[in-house]
């Protein structure tokens, strides 16, 4: 006697994923869905910003020197050819903002993706096999941490910087700051991955998959990895708004994206010689972009924690 | 019957529980091994559930996972069907490795939470390639799921939908699916309700009976093991002290710590005889006691058992390790 005549016909992706717990969990909280909407509206600007932005700040030859320091357009002296007013080159605002997010945004997502592969790796392999392995990896981590991330972005920018010098700085500044961070963050993957690998890997579900002879990687990436990414995302939500900080404090501090393709960083540093002589503007619309993005993309990670563990379901 | 599917031969096997390096040469100590399994040999022959009890820390699941293969031993050796296990070769290894299978004791860590059933139940054969393709191995799996008493619709579901007990008939589907001769049980039933615990060993018994399966049985409950057992192991503090056919060690104990086991299970007739207490509970492994190690909790020891270890003697049909059963002491 078969089963198969009995089998319902398994629904379309869309139509299961709005029958899902998570999505019911979504539409559940009105504070989650207004921090999707915030951040889906900040990647889309960021994505389509050269369609939508009124001007293009990168471009020298269409910046008039003498529209700089516009005030926004409900200020006195503000033209509605510049909503957010412009900085002290003529750009302006609103579409830096936009260029500027779309910057700080491939920075953290790039420098998140990249500590988190080397992070979860070697957090994997530590775990995993134990002994000598797991004491060097955990030693180099454990060194690492004693220095703060910042510090050890500005000291891997530098040396970078030094090693290979003749790089045009326009060109490479993205990947030293994403190298940067990233090497500055995968400490935290690595000791969450191996923390939960060494729970995981004594469990009998691992056992019966060494009975039958599997490779050790196989078992890692199959059967290990899926039960400690849980923690992973959230580490890697929240450390998507720390890495576009730490992007934008090294930029604040001259180290990251220089001002000609300013990130939001470099847009408040900029404000930032202008704040006291009254052009608040510079710095006070781009810090207050990156502090929305920052929140709602943390508010995301924690929701997303509590919605994909089935465990709590 | 005396056909041997698995031999155990002088098996032993030390954990290594000295404190760090740094520590150990601050504080002048020595390595600290301890002996889990000491010395352990008996065969199990085909079709038989062969059950090892003991106490907690006995070592039985030491010898259930150094039989199939999970930690090496440190020595002795393991025959399966007279192929040494240990010094096989990787291709012979995998040949061999499709042939035993295990189910564990705790059917909530057994399971990965995170795949589907059907795909748990699928990895040993589609890892030793029994069914070549999706639709042969999902038919497959729908076959197990049956055989097992779930549905074949259980299968798209995740482990935690699930009640213990009928995880636990996932977890024996799972060690049936690439068609094995011999399954380790590591106390199958006691993560399980009283209720539940008949169910899933009447289950076991019948898979015997259909696929003619060889069992090595281990629990520490002693009601469990009469129900399943052909012939049963008594482990006590790493070793073997007696080894009986299942009828002959409950009507007719040997070795005092075998008398005293019994003594402590409860019956329902009231037969109004004289029990002997529990005395005692298992000494330190670290720091076991010399000569037979049972010497400290034994009313029949005197100065030989405390010097000399005994070894596994015939008396009668059942096998024992004791000086006092030698001598006519007891």
């Amino acid at each position: 006697m078969t089963m198969d005549s009995e089998r319902l016909k398994p629904p379309g992706l869309w139509a299961r994923f709005f029958d899902s717990d998570i999505w019911y969990s979504f539409t559940r909280s009105k504070v989650i869905m207004a921090a999707a909407i915030v951040t889906l509206l900040i990647f889309l600007g960021a994505l389509f910003a050269p369609l939508i932005a009124p001007h293009d700040p990168f471009d020298m030859a269409s910046l008039y020197l003498m529209d700089s320091l516009t005030p926004p357009m409900w200020e006195a002296g503000g033209n509605p050819v510049y909503p957010l007013g412009t900085d002290d080159q003529g750009r302006d605002i609103l579409s830096a903002i936009l260029y500027g997010s779309r910057i700080s945004l491939a920075v953290g997502f790039a420098s998140v993706a990249f500590a988190a592969i080397l992070g979860i790796s070697l957090g994997l392999l530590a775990g995993y096999m134990g002994g000598r392995v797991d004491s060097i990896i955990m030693r180099i981590a454990d060194v690492q941490l004693t220095f703060p991330s910042i510090l050890i972005a500005l000291l891997i920018d530098g040396s970078v910087r030094s090693i290979f010098g003749g790089i045009d700085r326009e060109q490479s500044a993205f990947y030293v700051l994403v190298f940067s961070i990233g090497l500055s963050f995968w400490v935290q993957y690595a000791r969450t991955v191996r923390s939960s690998t060494l729970v995981e890997k004594d469990k009998e579900y691992v056992q019966a998959a060494r009975l039958i002879g599997l490779h050790p990687l196989r078992i890692m990436a199959s059967h290990v990895l899926p039960n400690v990414m849980g923690p992973v995302l959230v580490i890697a939500t929240i450390n998507l708004a720390l890495a576009i900080i730490t992007e934008a404090t090294l930029s604040f501090l001259g180290v990251g994206i220089p001002s000609t393709q300013p990130s939001l960083g470099t847009l408040i540093r900029i404000g930032n010689d202008f704040l006291f002589s009254g052009e608040w503007w510079i710095a006070a619309f781009p810090g207050a972009a990156l502090a929305i993005l920052v929140l709602a993309v943390n508010l995301l990670g924690d929701w997303l924690r509590d919605a994909l563990n089935p465990r709590l379901r | 019957m005396t056909d041997v599917l698995v031999g155990i031969e002088n098996l032993s096997r030390d954990f290594d529980v000295s404190k760090p390096w740094l520590n150990r040469v601050l504080e002048n100590e020595e390595k600290k091994y301890v002996t889990a399994v000491n010395d352990v040999s008996f065969e199990i022959r085909r079709g038989e559930t062969f059950a090892l009890v003991g106490e907690s820390g006995s070592g039985k699941s030491t010898i259930a996972k150094l039989i199939v293969g999970l930690i090496r031993p440190t020595g002795g050796q393991i025959l399966f069907d007279g192929t040494n296990v240990a010094t096989r070769g990787s291709a012979s290894m995998r040949q061999l490795r499709s042939r035993f299978q295990m189910i564990f004791q705790d059917p909530f860590a057994s399971l990965n939470p995170r795949w589907r059933v059907k795909d748990i139940i699928a990895e040993p054969l589609r890892t030793f390639g029994v069914a070549e393709g999706r639709a042969a191995w999902e038919k497959r799996v729908d076959e197990l799921l049956e055989t097992v008493g779930l549905s074949a619709k259980d299968g798209a579901k995740y482990p935690h939908e699930f009640s213990g007990g009928q995880r636990q008939r996932v977890a024996i589907a799972r060690a049936l699916s690439a068609q094995p001769e011999f399954i380790v049980c590591d106390e199958p039933t006691s993560a399980l309700d009283v209720s539940v615990q008949a169910q899933i060993l009447n289950l076991m018994r019948d898979l015997q009976d259909e696929f003619g399966l060889t069992y090595l049985f281990i629990s520490h409950d002693l009601s469990v093991v009469r129900h399943m057992a052909s012939r049963i192991g008594v482990l006590y503090l790493g070793r073997l002290v007696e080894v009986a056919e299942g009828k002959t060690l409950f009507r007719d104990p040997k070795h005092p710590y075998t008398k005293m086991l019994l003594d402590a299970v409860p019956d329902l007739e009231m037969t109004g005889r004289k029990r002997q207490p529990v005395e005692g509970e298992i000494p330190n492994p670290i720091d076991p006691p010399s000569g037979c190690t049972y010497h400290p909790r034994c009313r029949l020891a005197n100065d030989r058992c405390r010097s000399e270890v005994p070894v596994l003697k015939l008396h009668g049909d059942t096998k024992a390790a004791c000086f006092a059963l030698e001598e006519g002491r007891s």
